[in-house]
């Protein structure tokens, strides 16, 4: 009764068939990350020091450091996410705990979803049009931010729903039967419970929105600018324009440059998603249900 | 407010504090429960027994006005509490704060079970510490669960174990003040023991308010229901005083059958 046939076999071959293929599939994976990384480290490793972090470039962009870029980047993120993160959590909140499900729910749903779907240079054009010339900001930080706001606001809006929605309907009920007002319930149930969740999607934003060029090159950041910004109003450069315009752009920089500037942008967006993840492990650990 | 405890023996006819007239209810345009009309007397246990899907948890649903939050669901008919029609009132969250719910499944909330207890209060206005721990200290021992939590009441009540859990609910709805408390088939996931502790807390809390107890142990609404009422597919079969019921004084050989455990 326990011998082998032909079939049983047959079906553990196959099995270990697939089991392989996914697994090959999965180191597949894996290989692209560890190539980039490890030839951004190799050739961009030498370049990298305090001094190429808070120096500004120098003979025409082809020594010096990335400060002026780096700090261009801080700002229109912050910036950004000034913006997103109240209206993308509000209408996240409006969306999971207010509207019923409903005609116009759905076609704002619908519209958020293709909000996500536009590509960022599509993006990059309607900042130029709103923001740079109809509402009259000019090529600055506060246009590109925009840019960059209405680019993650969908992302922000959908990952803090996911959390909302991960709180069990069974403690907005039990808040809900003891005279609790639909705020009263959020205030007190809902949030404290899907803080966590929130915050892991607004640092991934972050890392997101480091990375993005196509929508700030039109809207606000410059090839090269020996000033540093004092407020929105002010033109900036940042990491990712700089990393193409060091690579692509301008002639006789030195070869591990562009690595260098690549390893600090690369560095940045780890940074930020190894704190969400250590952040998301700290929050699971103190799971409440 | 328009729900007070103090007005309500004026206002309802001769110390009813809930009557349903001709109720309905129906999800989708699909009647779950039809043509109730009973009415609950004052500092009684009222007991409702029946077989799944008997629309015993959407009469309790339509009482504290829950079904708002229950797409589809809609109610026709009349429920006065305390005299005041519910389905007209618009401050529906006085009602829901007069009105204490045990849910089957314990549901602590994901606070400390202090916080679980203060709540309700908190929700009221109250905010002074001490008015709160008068409050949380006289739900928890109402509710026999003071001993077993009094050192650690900065624990989390979602951790408690089930039993514990239910009785911190039974806590939570006490800390309302409520004038009826309705408990929904609560020892559907409770040991034997806590289910006899919750029945003597209930038997003592009979003399402040009015209970209903929907259960699935057509015993235990022989052990504390005054009267029963016994619903069977969306219809109130026979209301009736719980010792005539159990002693073979039934109208209807249905509720004799379900009690006497022939089907159900």
């Amino acid at each position: 009764m326990f011998r082998e046939t032909a079939l049983n076999v047959r079906d553990k071959k196959v099995q270990g068939l697939f089991r392989l293929l996914f697994l090959t599939m999965t180191l597949l994976l894996i290989l692209p990350v560890l190539v980039i990384l490890g030839m951004l480290i190799y050739k961009g490793g030498p370049v990298l020091s305090i001094d190429f972090l808070f120096t500004a470039p120098t003979d025409g962009m082809t020594a010096g450091g990335v400060f002026p870029a780096l700090l261009g980047t801080v700002w229109l993120v912050g910036v950004a996410l000034l913006v997103s993160v109240p209206i993308g959590i509000a209408a996240a909140i409006y969306l999971s705990e207010y509207a019923s499900d409903n005609w116009f729910t759905r076609i704002i749903n619908l519209a958020i979803i293709n909000l996500a779907g536009v590509p960022s240079i599509v993006h990059a054009l309607f900042g130029v049009g709103a923001f740079v010339v109809f509402f009259g900001f000019g090529t600055s930080i506060l246009a590109a931010s925009l840019t960059l706001a209405i680019m993650t606001l969908p992302v922000v809006i959908v990952s803090t729903r996911e959390s909302l929605m991960a709180v069990p309907q069974a403690f907005r009920e039990a808040c809900w039967s003891m005279g609790a007002t639909r705020w009263q319930t959020i205030r007190r149930v809902v949030l404290p419970n899907s803080v966590s969740g929130i915050l892991t999607g607004v640092i991934l934003e972050v890392s997101r929105t480091t990375g993005e060029t196509a929508p700030i090159m039109f809207t606000g950041a410059v090839f090269f600018t020996p000033f540093l910004p004092q407020g929105v109003f002010d033109q900036t450069m940042a990491l990712s324009l700089h990393l193409f315009v060091v690579a692509t752009q301008v002639p006789g920089v030195p070869d591990e440059l562009p690595y260098g500037v690549a390893l600090v942008l690369i560095g940045m967006v780890l940074l930020m998603n190894s704190i969400s993840i250590a952040f998301r492990m700290y929050l699971r650990g103190r799971k409440k249900w | 407010m328009v729900v007070q405890p103090g007005q309500a023996a004026e206002e309802s006819v001769s110390g009813q504090i809930l009557t349903v007239k001709d109720l309905t209810i129906s999800y989708g345009g699909v009647p779950a429960l039809s043509g109730v009309n009973l009415d609950i007397r004052e500092n009684e246990i009222f007991g409702i027994i029946g077989p799944a899907n008997a629309g015993k948890t959407s009469f309790l649903k339509a009482i504290n006005r829950m079904d708002m939050f229950t797409a589809g669901m809609g109610v026709q008919g009349e429920i006065r509490f305390c005299g005041q029609d519910v389905q007209t009132l618009k401050n529906v969250y006085a009602l829901r704060s007069a009105i204490g719910v045990v849910f089957p499944l314990p549901v602590g909330l994901p606070m400390t079970i202090y916080d679980n207890v203060a709540l309700a209060p908190r929700l009221r206005g109250i905010k002074a510490r001490q008015d709160l721990d008068v409050i949380v200290e006289r739900c928890l021992e109402r509710a026999a669960l003071w001993d077993e939590v009094k050192d650690r009441l900065d624990s989390l009540g979602s951790l408690l174990s089930g039993g514990q859990q239910q009785r911190l609910t039974i806590a939570r709805a006490l800390s309302q003040e409520p004038t009826l408390l309705m408990l929904d088939e609560f020892s559907i996931a409770v040991d034997p023991v806590t289910t006899m502790r919750i029945e003597d807390v209930l038997k003592e809390l009979r003399q402040e308010m009015t209970i209903i107890l929907v259960t699935n142990l057509v015993q235990q609404a022989n052990r504390l229901a005054d009267r029963t009422a016994f619903f069977l597919q969306g219809s109130c079969v026979e209301v009736g005083d719980t010792a005539t019921l159990f002693t073979g004084g039934a109208q209807d050989q249905r509720t004799t059958d379900y009690i006497e455990g022939r089907f159900g």
